[in-house]
């Protein structure tokens, strides 16, 4: 029996694979058209490397999201007093520095802007972010961010590279720089995944490639890599508020599984002594 | 003390004979295997979505405004409300991955052989029921993909001629998917269908013990007893297979409870990404797919591209679809062959019952993305296929050449 059920399992993972395998190539681009850096790679997000445990990162996030953001975006699912405490950011000091209007600690974090009045600015109201991550995925959020380029085409000057087209202005153009897209000389890539090479002169062979990101430089207040590591911060404090609890729940599935474990042992030895009443 | 308080309750309740005869006295064949233990697990699971199920009720809102908000409610401001929804959650998906291979089981085995037929409709009915209570639990947290999914599975029913459009309105109870809906959706999902299940469980188990367990040879361990009547080749239920059990539902445990903390999404199969935004019904998903469980069954739906006889190929679709979960019930009458156990069936009932497990696998996959229309022609394949290793049975169990069955159980 063991072989049949072995051949029945391993064929049809066999074929579930390459069938999946053969039709999954038309699948769509999660990050529209962003041209990874080294040019080779359109449409694929870059990896946010953010860590839930970094509370100097979240609490970074969170400083740039109630400053620039939350104008436009609420989190109306998570409320003030969980962040300030999930942060370890004072009270006092999160009531003073964190908190615009009369909103008290234990409320939502709603907005007063309304979402008729904002549909006519922006062609759409702006979405609540509380959940953004968990339907964009992290990596979507980070290359978004970082993915502002002028464009004279569209109404607010600005398009982007994630998501085309998008109602939203470059709200840190002043804190990244003017971001511009340009063409730039690429070396071709060979079959064997080496640099394509003249075959007579072995001189390198490259092609232009259009879409990267450069930004003017001395424009922004911040460095390239202070705004990169800006937005991961912002990227963090979005994944802690899509799984707020993510760190605790951690924490305490890893005692269930301890326990478990021990329980399986327990029980495993249990069932060998019954076991040897039967033969 | 005990025997007399015993007594005290047999007198009036017939307590000692249905533990003896659900338990300590229950004969389990000697040579079950590990796939005689989806069962049990199932009714661990079942306890498991009983007891979430209730908690999540507690600060559940039903109602078109407030469901969506009030899950982030339980997840964010209820203590531990997120342990309670992961659990409801991977339960979901964990019920019917253990029901397939409860099934898949019993059709290796040939469980629904006589005398288990009903035992095999009375499974399929909690089948249906299963199905019905993941659809309903599904459209609860009114996110996209919840109000999409209620919207394509309920307008299957506006495709039925003639009555179609009005049945629609009938069921939904407005002219769209809205709060009416969610409504009814959730007073099925807490109350008719669970009572339903938990009614239809206890008679599966009623009947399992009536008729006896099947085993892995197919052989009727109940032809060879001892002089105190007990079938040679069995061991008493308790304590050997609770034993046993203990031990599996404690793998079993640890399996769910790392998906449960550590993988909650379950890479968006276990929750979909699309119903973290809330339903919007102006704005349709970029691709609406089911859940992994139902997309067999979608890529069916699906693979119906034309239509026949004046019937349209959604309605067609539908009706291939419903047959698909339907024609499991027609098992024990589809099987002639005198053997039960696949180990003693002929090639072709190996061919065929590997071919129905690859079929439901590729449509398994297809149901997941996109159509193209190279994947359409896939769906159209693979269905035929999954309906051959039914339709073709009474043929191929009827002339292929089976092993001699031996008398008693074989182990090893």
């Amino acid at each position: 029996m063991k072989k049949i059920t072995l051949l029945v399992s391993s064929l049809a993972f066999l074929v579930t694979f390459f069938v999946s395998f053969n039709l999954s190539a038309a699948g769509g681009a999660a990050c529209g058209i962003y041209l990874s850096e080294d040019g080779l790679t359109k449409g694929e997000c870059k990896e946010a490397l953010i860590d839930a445990k970094n509370k100097a990162s979240l609490q970074r996030g969170a400083q740039i999201y109630m400053n620039y953001c939350l104008g436009c975006h609420s989190l109306k699912y998570a409320r003030y007093k969980k962040v300030s405490e999930d942060l370890e950011i004072p009270l006092d000091m999160f009531q003073e520095n964190l908190i615009f209007g009369d909103q008290k600690m234990g409320d939502l974090i709603k907005i007063g802007m309304d979402p008729k009045e904002a549909k006519e600015w922006f062609g759409n109201a702006p979405p609540d972010l509380t959940l953004e991550a968990g339907l964009r995925g992290s990596d979507w959020i980070y290359t978004y961010l970082t993915s502002f380029y002028l464009d004279e085409s569209r109404p607010l000057g600005v398009n982007n590279k994630v998501y085309e087209n998008v109602g939203m202005p470059h709200v840190l153009i002043d804190m990244q720089g003017t971001p511009r897209s340009v063409c730039r000389q690429i070396p071709l890539i060979a079959d064997n995944g080496g640099i394509k090479q003249d075959p007579l002169t072995g001189e390198q062979l490259t092609q232009e490639k259009c879409g990267f990101l450069e930004i003017d430089s001395g424009t922004g207040e911040m460095n390239a890599d202070e705004f990169d590591q800006s937005m991961l911060d912002l990227t963090n404090f979005l994944a802690y508020m899509t799984d707020p609890l993510k760190v605790e729940r951690e924490t305490i599935g890893t005692y269930v599984l301890l326990y478990l474990f021990i329980f399986t042992m327990l029980s495993y030895l249990l069932y060998r002594e019954f076991k040897k009443d039967l033969h | 003390m005990v025997t007399k308080m015993m007594n005290w309750f047999d007198d009036r309740l017939p307590l000692t004979a249905t533990i003896e005869r659900h338990l300590t006295k229950y004969p389990a064949p000697i040579n079950m295997n590990i796939w005689y233990l989806a069962g049990v697990l199932l009714v661990v699971v079942l306890v498991i979505q009983l007891a979430s199920g209730i908690w999540l009720l507690m600060n559940y809102e039903p109602t078109a405004e407030g469901a969506f908000a009030s899950i982030q409610y339980i997840m964010r401001d209820v203590k531990y409300g997120y342990i309670i929804r992961y659990m409801h959650t991977t339960g979901a998906s964990a019920f019917f991955a253990l029901i397939f291979l409860h099934m898949f089981r019993g059709m290796m085995y040939g469980s629904y052989q006589k005398p288990r037929e009903l035992l095999w409709v009375l499974g399929w009915i909690t089948y249906l029921l299963l199905c019905m209570l993941g659809f309903t639990g599904y459209v609860l947290p009114w996110g996209q993909m919840s109000f999409w999914a209620a919207q394509v599975i309920m307008s299957l029913f506006g495709s039925i001629p003639y009555i179609g459009e009005e049945l629609l309105t009938w069921i939904r109870g407005d002219y769209l998917i809205s709060g009416i809906t969610l409504n009814r959706l959730f007073a099925f999902h807490v109350v008719l269908l669970p009572l339903a299940l938990i009614a239809v469980v206890f008679v599966h188990i009623l009947a399992l013990h009536e008729v006896g367990s099947n085993n892995p040879d197919g052989v009727d361990v109940k032809k060879f007893k001892d002089e105190d009547g007990v079938p040679l080749d069995t061991k008493p239920f308790f304590p050997y297979d609770v034993m046993h059990d203990l031990y599996a539902i404690g793998v079993f445990l640890i399996f769910f409870v790392a998906i449960m903390f550590f993988y909650p999404d379950g890479g968006g199969y276990v929750i979909e990404y699309v119903n973290y935004e809330a339903a919007d019904n102006l704005k349709t998903p970029e691709h609406i797919v089911p859940s992994w469980y139902y997309t067999p069954y979608y890529a069916m739906l699906r693979a119906v591209t034309f239509p026949l006889f004046g019937l349209t190929a959604k309605f067609l679709g539908f009706v291939v679809m419903a047959a698909g979960i339907a024609i499991f019930v027609a098992l024990p009458w589809l099987d002639r062959s005198p053997v039960k156990s696949i180990k003693y069936k002929g090639i072709y009932s190996k061919f065929f019952l590997a071919l129905f497990v690859v079929s439901f696998f590729v449509l398994g996959y297809l149901g997941t993305v996109t159509s193209t229309p190279g994947r359409t022609i896939a769906a159209q394949i693979f269905t035929i296929t999954y309906f051959a290793y039914f339709l073709l049975m009474p043929i191929y169990t009827k002339y292929e050449t089976c092993k001699p069955v031996p008398d008693r159980v074989q182990l090893g």
